[in-house]
């Protein structure tokens, strides 16, 4: 048995009457920053790490550490064993039907290179359609671009309505028609704070024969996803975006689709046998996954979601939209400030400009208080010049923030106006 | 909160980036070269009027951060008149204040104001964006220019 597990169980539950209550396990959080206390408000990028995740990367190391899939020796059948046991894991916190269905990844980003190259190289022909939205980070936009490049499809985007940055459903079936290849589309956006109704836009795909995907970067360590539920083709993620290590990420595909779809990168492990000329391909999922793959962040990636599901993630899904409608209301009383994003319903995210000071000058000064946030495109370049905005400053939030650290972020905004002489 | 802040933003910064000099489209100009910073989506556009390897006339349209804005402001006020030698000159000077916070030239004037940026190194780029596009006018290019 992996000893990772033990260290899983190290911490008991009942020790925590809220959420917040839980910043003691996130070493980073307790430390000042130019001399005040730190308020990491820049999840939407990455999260901080809880002790058990850190401490099950180090216990790997240095007791378990050995190559995958290949040994017959102790180390390498309890590497082997871990690694895949997280397969498993995945696959139950996602409701997947069967752990074939999960393919690690390097990231969210890796994950659509992989669909876009390999799906997509199979099944999408000149002057095909591949339906995007207007809110999609790049890196749903660029893949989807190299491959009707390189096969002369074309892309087409479901628009944003203004700065409440919602998708116009009202003319969905003008755009989601029998002519669409693939619908890519976002569950969060990263910038909005938007909540895509995926279920439903995935049903209408459905209907239409059209195959899905569903970046939940932005969801997938903040709310229940479930991919039956859902209902969607392909699903991607990344760890470290839900408490676990950078360098890691999963696609999940449903098996039948993956089964027609050619393998990704050639190498060892991808493989059931080659010879000089011919090889034949290993099956789903280790088709998809050739060399050594990121075993140590994988088993540490299993204890984060073993962490994600003891914390709750319905838990965490309020506690986001109890801050971010906190932060969103406290923002609007400042004056001269643009609110992007829906006033209700919105994810655990805030982006803001401040009138007559520039975002990167926010970002600056909040963080000489302490105070982390994002400025800039967020990787939204299109959307952001439809906004008639070239970057805006952004709050993102997690379960171990607080609402003081709200309160300390509008007075730090408060000064950053007096500073520059805007009220 | 902010007073180790007033290095950086010094009053006449604040200035510039809230009252822009030369800001607007010259129509007689001659060369026109742009800056993008990729990073953060900072763009500046440089128009020059350049005769016998001087600088008649210098202005710029764009946006940015304070710093940003700041620096193509009193740098077309500092251009302004130069040589395209001077102006190499000039900002060879005003590098050497931007990365290490001190320079052996007497005549920096208001670009003086960015002695306190070598502390914080991501807003180098922010005050070298408009020079690039400036220095490119100078070389006859009319490319983007680019500073990562």
């Amino acid at each position: 048995m992996s000893g990772t597990e033990t260290i899983s169980q190290a911490r008991p539950v009942e020790s925590f009457q809220s959420l917040e209550d839980r910043r003691v396990e996130f070493p980073v959080l307790n430390q000042k920053v130019h001399g005040c206390d730190l308020v990491y408000f820049d999840n939407a990028a990455t999260t901080q790490k809880p002790r058990r995740v850190i401490d099950a990367l180090t216990y790997y190391y240095e007791h378990d550490n050995a190559n995958v899939h290949r040994g017959i020796h102790e180390l390498s059948n309890r590497a082997s064993s871990a690694y895949e046991n997280t397969r498993v894991r995945a696959a139950k916190f996602l409701n997947a039907r069967s752990a074939d269905e999960i393919i690690f990844t390097r990231g969210t980003t890796e994950g659509i290179n992989l669909v876009a190259q390999s799906w997509g190289g199979k099944f999408i022909k000149a002057g095909d359609k591949i339906l995007l939205t207007e809110m999609e980070h790049h890196s749903n936009i660029v893949p989807w671009q190299l491959l009707a490049a390189r096969t002369g499809a074309q892309l087409v985007y479901l628009p944003v309505t203004g700065d409440r940055g919602l998708l116009d459903l009202s003319r969905i079936d003008e755009w989601l028609t029998r002519d669409i290849k693939l619908f890519a589309m976002t569950h969060i956006s990263n910038t909005l704070g938007t909540v895509n109704p995926v279920t439903e836009l995935c049903a209408k795909a459905r209907k239409l024969g059209v195959t899905t995907l569903v970046d939940a970067a932005q969801s997938a360590g903040h709310r229940k996803v479930d991919v039956q539920e859902i209902g969607c083709d392909f699903l991607v993620l990344s760890s470290h975006k839900m408490c676990g290590p950078t360098g890691v990420g999963i696609l999940y595909g449903r098996l039948d689709v993956l089964e027609q779809t050619p393998p990704y990168q050639g190498g060892g492990d991808m493989i059931s046998s080659v010879d000089f000329f011919n090889s034949t391909w290993n099956k789903v999922p280790h088709k998809f996954e050739a060399g050594t793959p990121n075993i140590a962040d994988v088993i540490a990636f299993g204890t984060a979601l073993d962490y994600l599901d003891e914390v709750g993630r319905e838990k965490i899904a309020e506690h986001d939209i109890e801050l971010s409608a906190y932060c969103y209301a406290q923002l609007a009383k400042l004056p001269g400030v643009r609110l992007f994003g829906p006033e209700t319903g919105r994810a655990g995210l805030v982006s803001f400009l401040l009138k007559d000071v520039h975002a990167h000058d926010v970002v600056m000064m909040a963080d000489q208080a302490g105070v982390a946030l994002r400025g800039g495109h967020h990787c939204n370049q299109p959307l952001m010049r439809k906004l008639g905005v070239e970057s805006t400053a952004r709050a993102s939030f997690y379960f171990y923030n607080t609402t003081a650290e709200v309160d300390r972020l509008i007075e730090v905004l408060r000064e950053i106006q007096r500073f520059f002489g805007t009220v | 909160m902010f007073d180790d802040l007033n290095d950086l933003y010094q009053q006449v910064i604040l200035d510039h980036s809230k009252s822009p000099r030369n800001f607007f489209k010259l129509e007689v100009a001659n060369r026109v070269a742009e800056g993008r910073n990729p990073l953060c989506g900072d763009q500046v556009t440089v128009y020059s009027l350049v005769e016998n390897e001087v600088v008649r006339e210098i202005s710029w349209q764009g946006s940015g951060c304070a710093i940003s804005k700041a620096s193509a402001s009193i740098m077309t006020d500092a251009l302004k008149g130069k040589t395209a030698e001077q102006a190499k000159e000039l900002f060879r000077n005003f590098h050497d204040l931007i990365t290490t916070g001190s320079s052996d030239s007497k005549d920096l004037n208001k670009l003086a104001a960015f002695g306190g940026v070598n502390k914080y190194p991501a807003r180098v780029k922010c005050a070298i964006l408009p020079w690039h596009a400036a220095l490119a006018t100078l070389d006859g290019k009319a490319n983007i220019v680019s500073t990562e």
